[in-house]
């Protein structure tokens, strides 16, 4: 345990250096001064429609259907650095990649290396090196390191506290006052596992028909209709608001729903399209409703694991393994690219974007500049088994 | 683990939870007929609930004080005060929601979840609903004191012990009924407001208690009976005359309001015996060849399929005729019976059953009881507030209406946030479902986006809304 321990830190302390070249490059601030927001994007988001490696000799022949060109292509990406172009959908963010306030880093992954949705998400969240009967999350175990007061919370938006924010340290939860209503992927989902059961498949198809008329024709996943899916900047407005509230939370977690594109999931638009540029709009409604506490916010987005880099026979992609993971906001010295790029001339078991990155490196960067934490210990106290 | 273990949890029951099955697999039957028995059906907790009596206490209380304060409307000085009615009224609406969430809470986490089914059966057959403020305050104490005991005794005693109690008697209106010839209605003749019979509890008893509407009897016999009941109704203030000694809120026999003479019901002659006459009425009744057959169709319909197999209702209706309609005897055929063991799940839960075997397979405990009711409201099944008395219906095309299926959907969604705090949704669908989780459904659960996706695509199976 101790040995494993001791690996892991070390590890992590050796990498970082290497990868972000040391902290100096971002704002310092004192200690428990800051916000900090993790937004996990749960479903797994296709790193490589988000961050295109346009430029990598083997990318349009995996990619087929779904390519992107680069900047000023007709299904152009917007320009990051050379070799790199951020989809088009993510314009909000990509104004803050052009005044420093963002950086991205590829091939960025847990240490999880299996493909099940949930027991990577529970990785990702644990922030420890493996699954543990320990269930509590990185951001909670960060949360009690600093200076004891009001603003020493966590709040998570949703009706429960997920994994990252529980410990020890006070967490609550905020939750939008209207009934969730069943979003249309899970619909889809379980139109298929009625196929067998007439009776309930009738009804389902029935009132899934019935819905999408109420709705004016609008169809019942995607953007509109049922759903969660579309509806991220009303949660981000409302994790701004209590952020800048006087004496209001240090840290806030969103859960942003809807990745998990196995099918149809579409290039410069399509699918994935819009869902990122829901994901833009809920970072501008955070920019928006922070106001001047914007300029002292670190916002990190994260996925559980990236996608096959093939893409499939049905026009989508399957769970992989390297993904991306962005690090933006006010108080954010970015514009860079963090971490190292395998290329995709090797792939991870052949078919995943090597998880070159671990992408707690970014999560301990995050929580440095947000609250002033001494790098060591966040890596020694919070990344640990 | 054999099929049997989750058959037993869940079509004989409400649903395992987290270990029962491995408990129930030693041997399913007997975990079953282990069941069986007055203490296991009679043990849900009453702490701070009111008898029937006492609530009765409470209703009057509460008109009088709505009376007087109407009185006193237009007066300077009301006799009663605003906030004393208001106070009056929530003891009522407080004694009816403790009542349901004292009944939640027992389904949810009872040892015995098939005496609990049992029950629910028998309460439902006799249906007693909270339609108005006089009804609100007793299906909860109707059901402790009328049902609970009688469940694995004979039918005859039940179907009396139902329908002569105050709830009932005030439900299907018997409170009201006075024999037209009776010594009160001669007393009153002149009077502005002559009261006289009321046919409603023995038409019910016959259409529905008893021999159905197709059970052939006729309206003759309606009116017969229901002259034989009168007298049965309940001690309150108004008979204080009549019945000086009874107990406020007691079901009592006044023979000053019953009908003089001999009655012919389904053509036998019943002379005349005061309050004898309407049990020798019940008792005939309780022994007729289409009550044994409908309520063997009933409790094969309800454990087992919509259209339940002939061989299994024959079975059952031989075992409560040749017992002299002994309950427990009756459960432990249906137990017996091969039918009910069959693979297939084939009945779609109600929403009671759904929300109830969600919160088993959660290991809910009681803290969250009270938020639970309002989703039996929306999901369309309060307890005790069947529209009709002829209670729930009890076959699935009555349930899986697409609004329903998206209802519990939207449900489901909400319960699986809670549920993922403990759960993996694979051990969640697991422990619930054992060996009847299908290897369909356990693909869907792992290629979920969320654990609560997860969690709600095993609550939203096949295999978990049905049994």
């Amino acid at each position: 345990m101790t040995n494993r321990r001791t690996l892991l830190t070390s590890g992590l302390s050796g990498l970082s250096l290497a990868m972000l070249g040391g902290t100096a490059s971002f704002a310092q601030a004192e200690t428990g001064s800051g916000k900090f927001v993790f937004i996990i994007l749960r479903g797994a988001m296709d790193g490589l429609t988000a961050v295109v490696p346009y430029n990598d000799p083997a990318y349009r022949s995996f990619r087929g259907t779904i390519a992107l060109d680069g900047p000023g292509g007709p299904n152009g990406t917007l320009p990051l650095v050379d070799g790199f172009g951020l989809h088009p959908a993510l314009k909000e963010m990509h104004g803050m990649w052009q005044t420093g306030q963002m950086s991205f880093m590829h091939a960025a992954a847990s240490p999880y290396r299996e493909r099940s949705h949930f027991d990577a998400q529970d990785l990702l969240e644990a922030g420890t090196a493996q699954l543990t009967s320990v269930r509590s999350g990185w951001m909670n175990r960060a949360l009690a390191m600093l200076p004891s007061g009001p603003t020493q919370e966590g709040v998570a938006i949703g009706r429960t506290i997920p994994l990252v924010l529980r410990g020890p340290a006070k967490a609550t939860s905020w939750a939008p006052p209207l009934a969730p209503e069943s979003d249309g992927d899970t619909l889809a989902r379980l139109s298929d596992l009625y196929a067998g059961d007439a009776m309930l498949s009738n009804a389902l198809a029935m009132a899934i028909e019935t819905d999408r008329i109420a709705d004016g024709g609008t169809m019942i996943s995607g953007d509109t209709g049922r759903g969660r899916q579309g509806a991220y900047a009303p949660l981000a407005s409302a994790a701004a608001r209590i952020l800048a509230a006087p004496g209001g939370p240090a840290g806030a977690v969103l859960s942003f729903e809807g990745w998990d594109t196995h099918a149809n999931q579409g290039g410069a638009q399509g699918q994935l399209a819009n869902r990122l540029e829901a994901l833009d709009n809920a970072i501008k409604a955070m920019r928006v409703g922070l106001g001047p506490v914007w300029a002292n916010t670190t916002i990190v987005i994260a996925t559980e694991f990236g996608r096959t880099v093939r893409v499939n026979g049905t026009g989508g992609t399957d769970h992989g393994t390297g993904g991306v993971s962005f690090l933006l906001g006010g108080a954010v010295k970015g514009g860079r690219m963090l971490g190292d790029w395998p290329g995709l001339s090797r792939l991870f078991e052949d078919r995943d974007l090597v998880p070159a990155n671990d992408v707690r490196q970014l999560f301990a960067q995050g929580l440095t500049n947000a609250w002033g934490l001494d790098r060591q210990a966040v890596l020694s106290r919070v990344f640990t088994a | 683990m054999s099929l049997n273990a989750v058959i037993a949890a869940n079509r004989f029951g409400f649903g395992a939870r987290p270990g029962d099955l491995t408990r129930v697999a030693q041997d399913p039957k007997a975990w079953l007929v282990s069941q069986i028995g007055q203490s296991r059906a009679t043990s849900i907790n009453s702490d701070g609930l009111l008898s029937s009596a006492q609530a009765f206490e409470a209703l009057q209380t509460y008109q009088q004080a709505r009376a007087a304060q109407q009185r006193a409307a237009a007066s300077p000085s009301p006799a009663v005060s605003v906030d004393e009615r208001v106070r009056l009224a929530d003891l009522v609406n407080q004694t009816t929601g403790r009542e349901i969430e004292a009944r939640i809470q027992h389904a949810v986490t009872t040892t015995a979840p098939f005496a609990e089914r049992w029950v629910q059966f028998w309460s439902n057959h006799f249906t007693m609903a909270a339609r108005n403020v006089q009804t609100t305050p007793f299906p909860g104490s109707f059901e402790r004191e009328a049902i609970r005991p009688y469940v694995w005794g004979r039918f005859e005693e039940l179907l009396v012990k139902a329908d002569t109690h105050v709830g009932m008697l005030i439900y299907l209106d018997q409170a009201q009924s006075i024999g037209p010839n009776s010594q009160a209605a001669q007393n009153q003749q002149g009077r502005r407001r002559a009261a006289g019979l009321n046919e409603n509890l023995a038409r019910e008893i016959l259409e529905l208690h008893t021999l159905g509407a197709d059970g052939g009897y006729s309206q003759a016999d309606v009116t017969e009976f229901a002259r034989a009941l009168t007298g049965w109704t309940v001690a309150g203030p108004r008979l204080r005359r009549l019945a000086q000694d009874a107990k406020i809120g007691t079901t009592i026999f006044v023979p000053a309001l019953h009908e003089p003479g001999a009655r012919v019901v389904l053509g036998k002659s019943f002379p005349p015996a005061g309050e004898n006459q309407a049990l020798a009425i019940l008792s005939h009744l309780a022994r007729q060849p289409s009550v044994a057959k409908r309520i063997a169709f009933k409790v094969a319909q309800h454990f087992v399929a919509d259209d339940p197999p002939q061989a299994l209702v024959a079975r059952l209706e031989a075992s409560f005729r040749q017992s002299g309609g002994d309950l427990a005897a009756l459960a432990k055929t249906l137990i017996q019976s091969p039918e009910a063991w069959a693979p297939e799940a084939s009945k779609f839960k109600t929403p009671n059953d759904f929300l109830i075997s969600t919160m088993r397979a959660s290991g809910a405990t009681a803290a969250s009881m009270q938020a639970l009711r309002a989703t039996f409201e929306q999901l369309g099944q309060t307890p005790w507030r069947a529209p009709s008395p002829k209670g729930w219906p009890d076959v699935a095309s009555e349930w899986a209406a697409p609004d329903a299926i998206l209802k519990r959907i939207d449900w489901a969604n909400l319960a699986a946030d809670v549920i993922g705090e403990t759960f993996q949704p694979i051990a969640f669908a697991e422990s619930a479902l054992g060996p009847a989780l299908t290897d369909k459904t356990r693909i869907a659960i792992s290629r979920a986006q969320t654990a609560r996706q997860g969690i709600v695509l095993a609550l939203m199976s096949p295999e978990f809304q049905r049994r």
